[in-house]
């Protein structure tokens, strides 16, 4: 993975190599996708007109108004918040599976730390809630980083196994009396009070547009990981054991804690994208609230070749692609589940640029030119 | 280095000790008290041919007993220090703690024991295949995080051309798809030179999307086309006549048959032909088998496509062998527990199998327990294979060693 990924974003410069990487690979990605999306649509049955109606209300519905904006950035926070975490463990070298389960993790958390402190002031009580979040997230995700630092446990098992054990844990501990909404018998958790809501946006042109604060989380987190990965001594020594662990060993770096800490960073963000959608979004935790977002952000992660702008506009491009695939369902007709087959789609190419160049040769130069 | 692996040993050694001691102080604090009457374990139905007795252990005293000698065990290994033999203490100490929880759970009741262990077989199928894909792809130097996927695209063929054309063809075409996804992994990762794992995960999502697609976009509209026959169980003459061995192992369907085969299969190719040499030599250095003639890319190509027609087989159970239809994201997280699997069973088919039958019998006792009605949530039990995954994957059976140049592409010069 490090060849495809860490390619980006060395030099200052944008040479002819760095832009077809940057702009060309991807573009190329989308549109490709796009085009084997339809092909789906055409073998399952749908006709032309149709495909064509269902690609118009993906415009429609993730920029076409204020509204499709609002439900693009409401979609694209939490992917990019966990998408920079995936991007942070990737270029320490670590392919983190678990943001899933660190989201289901952190997202309750702060619905339990947004309730036991909803009668204090917000300045309190959201701040509390989103750090509790976090920091269920960071333990989340460091104990698979433990495991890999101690005992050499491959994380990508060790974090599957934690999402599988967070979605049964999730329905247990919704059910319990100190979570479970009073007076529902099925699991679902109390309402979080309005001071550690994060507070919608746009209520004053229309009180149904759902964009709220978590984007201002989104922007500073995209300016944090920033800084930790370019600008810090721990994130060169995550750049550091990514790209040569053993260059790093013998340069004095302390393996084990580079690994725990990258993925308990990585676990902090994942755990805020849960605590966006349940302080934001959800107003509560159910089951299944982390709907694909940690499998998602892998995606995004990649496409925004693990560097914090890349992954916030890959995840805004996702959000759309989210919020669009809604308009199309109640346009078109068409199972949303095209969007993850149209997302599936986009990772694979933006994996193997070798695939995209073989597929749209003209579109870069020849190997031997360079 | 070897001060420093005593070490290491020394200490795996302590904490499997601490571990069985442990295990042994609760049972005798919790569960013996707990454990009033006698549990009774049915063996064999009224109606069989041989009919045997019920197995009937008292509660409390076997639990004693089963803790005193755990807490031998555990005192044993601090006293022997590094012994080669702790893996295997801590095996059998886990098996009898086990037995004991079994003990407690149904004391006062009784249960079908042979039942439990015929549904750990079934259950172990999936694992199994999925983990024998697993070792076919490793071995080659493939790491295999599709299984998921493919044994999805298995589950989903299966249903789809079952319902259209009948059962076999429905198996074959699982294997077929299947193999396909292989083949495309195969392509990703040896001609494209994409990262393993990134293509692996690609193949889940993709797959998962796809199938969900259409059997939202289809299946909901047109449901005959998600309406399969199911594989009945095959009886083996005489053989399934006996008691507690005949309705486990030779009353069952095509798919657990399946398993073991293949399991065999595997074993003899790649231990004892000169294919599976070839095979074992690209996944364990493959520049080596470059030099001395072998087609390593052909090599991976081959060996992760039968992988993906393994683990097509596996996913046709979910359809096929059990209740005829799809649903999406069906096979829920068994691929992946297959990998476990793999790795629990040291990258050999045999072992991928035994460990599958661990897995397979936690997957039953958790469905059994919920029915006995034990205090401990059944979101526990449900957990509990994936704890012991994690157990398994950090070693504390034992390190296993993967293929040398497992992960690795490989790159002709």
């Amino acid at each position: 993975m490090s060849d495809a990924m860490d390619k980006a974003t060395h030099g200052r410069l944008l040479g002819r190599t760095q832009v077809e990487d940057l702009v060309i690979v991807p573009l190329f990605a989308f549109v490709a996708a796009l085009i084997l999306g339809a092909v789906v649509m055409a073998t399952t049955g749908v006709d032309l007109a149709t495909i064509g109606t269902s690609y118009v209300a993906l415009v429609k519905g993730s920029v076409g108004s204020v509204n499709a904006v609002s439900e693009t950035l409401t979609a694209a926070a939490p992917l990019v918040l966990a998408g920079l975490g995936l991007a942070l463990g990737f270029r320490a070298g670590l392919f983190n599976i678990g943001a899933e389960g660190q989201v289901v993790m952190g997202g309750l958390a702060a619905v339990v730390a947004g309730v036991a402190l909803g009668d204090l002031p917000a300045i309190i009580a959201l701040p509390g809630a989103l750090l509790a979040g976090a920091l269920t997230g960071a333990f989340y995700a460091g104990i698979a980083g433990w495991l890999r630092a101690v005992t050499g446990a491959h994380e990508v098992i060790s974090t599957i196994m934690l999402n599988l054990i967070s979605f049964r844990l999730l329905d247990y501990l919704l059910s319990t009396p100190l979570i479970q909404k009073e007076g529902r018998a099925d699991p679902i958790s109390k309402s979080v009070p309005d001071a550690a809501e994060l507070p919608r946006l746009l209520t004053f042109i229309d009180a149904n547009l759902r964009v709220h604060a978590g984007i201002f989380l989104m922007l500073i987190m995209v300016g944090v990981a920033y800084w930790l990965l370019f600008r810090s001594k721990l994130g060169f020594e995550f750049r550091a054991a990514g790209e040569n662990p053993v260059a790093a060993r013998f340069a004095g770096m302390n393996a084990s804690l580079t690994i725990i800490l990258a993925m308990a960073i990585a676990g902090a963000l994942a755990g805020l994208a849960g605590a966006n959608q349940t302080l934001g979004v959800l107003d509560r935790a159910t089951p299944g609230f982390s709907a694909g977002i940690g499998f998602n952000a892998i995606a995004v992660a990649l496409m925004g070749r693990s560097h914090p702008v890349g992954v916030l506009l890959a995840g805004i491009l996702f959000g759309a692609l989210e919020a669009g695939g809604r308009q199309m369902q109640v346009d078109a007709g068409v199972s949303i589940d095209l969007i993850a087959i149209i997302q599936s789609l986009i990772i694979v190419f933006i994996a193997a640029p070798l695939l995209v160049k073989a597929l749209f040769p003209w579109g870069f130069r020849r190997e031997g030119s360079e | 280095m070897t001060v420093h692996l005593d070490k290491a040993r020394l200490r795996q050694t302590r904490i499997t000790g601490g571990i069985l001691i442990g295990f042994g102080v609760l049972m005798a604090a919790f569960l013996a008290p707990d454990a009033s009457g006698v549990a009774t374990f049915r063996l064999s139905r009224p109606t069989d041919v041989w009919p045997v007795p019920n197995l009937v252990v008292p509660g409390g005293p076997f639990i004693y007993v089963i803790s005193a000698l755990l807490a031998f065990l555990g005192v044993r290994q601090f006293l022997r220090g590094a012994s080669k033999w702790s893996s295997l203490t801590l095996a059998i100490g886990l098996a009898i703690a086990v037995a004991a929880f079994l003990v407690w759970a149904t004391a006062g009741k009784s249960f079908s024991l042979t039942g439990m262990l015929q549904a750990t077989l079934v259950r172990a199928v999936p694992i199994a295949l999925g983990g024998l894909a697993g070792v076919l792809s490793e071995r080659v130097a493939v790491v295999n995080i599709g299984i998921e996927g493919m044994l999805l695209a298995g589950a989903f063929t299966g249903a789809l051309v079952g319902s259209l054309a009948g059962g076999i063809a429905g198996l074959a075409a699982a294997v077929a798809v299947g193999g396909m996804f292989g083949f495309i992994l195969a392509a990703l990762v040896v001609t494209y030179r994409m990262d393993q794992i990134i293509a692996g995960v690609f193949i889940n999502l993709f797959v998962l999307g796809l199938t969900s697609y259409i059997s939202s976009q289809v299946f909901q509209e047109y449901r005959a086309l998600n309406n399969a026959p199911v594989f009945r169980a095959i009886e083996i003459p005489y053989l399934s006549d006996l008691p507690v061995v005949g309705p486990v192992f030779f009353s069952q369907n095509i798919f657990v048959y399946g398993a073991f085969i293949l399991a065999g299969l595997a074993t003899y190719y790649l231990f004892h032909t000169r294919l599976g040499l070839r095979a074992r030599a690209v996944g364990e250095h493959p520049r080596a088998a470059d030099t001395l003639g072998i087609n390593v890319y052909r090599t991976r190509y081959i060996n992760v496509t039968m992988a993906g027609m393994v683990a097509g087989f596996g996913g046709a159970w979910f359809t096929l062998g059990s209740v005829g239809r799809f649903d999406e994201g069906m096979t829920g997280g068994r691929g992946f527990i297959g990998l476990a699997a793999m790795i629990f069973g040291r990258w050999h088919p045999v072992g991928a199998l035994l460990a599958a039958l661990v897995f397979g019998f936690a997957d039953s006792l958790q469905q059994k327990l919920a029915l006995l009605g034990t205090p401990i949530p059944s979101e526990f039990l449900a957990m509990a294979p994936y704890i012991a995954t994690m157990v398994v994957v950090a070693g504390v059976l034992g390190r296993a060693r993967a293929p040398a140049a497992d992960g690795k592409p490989y790159v002709k010069e």
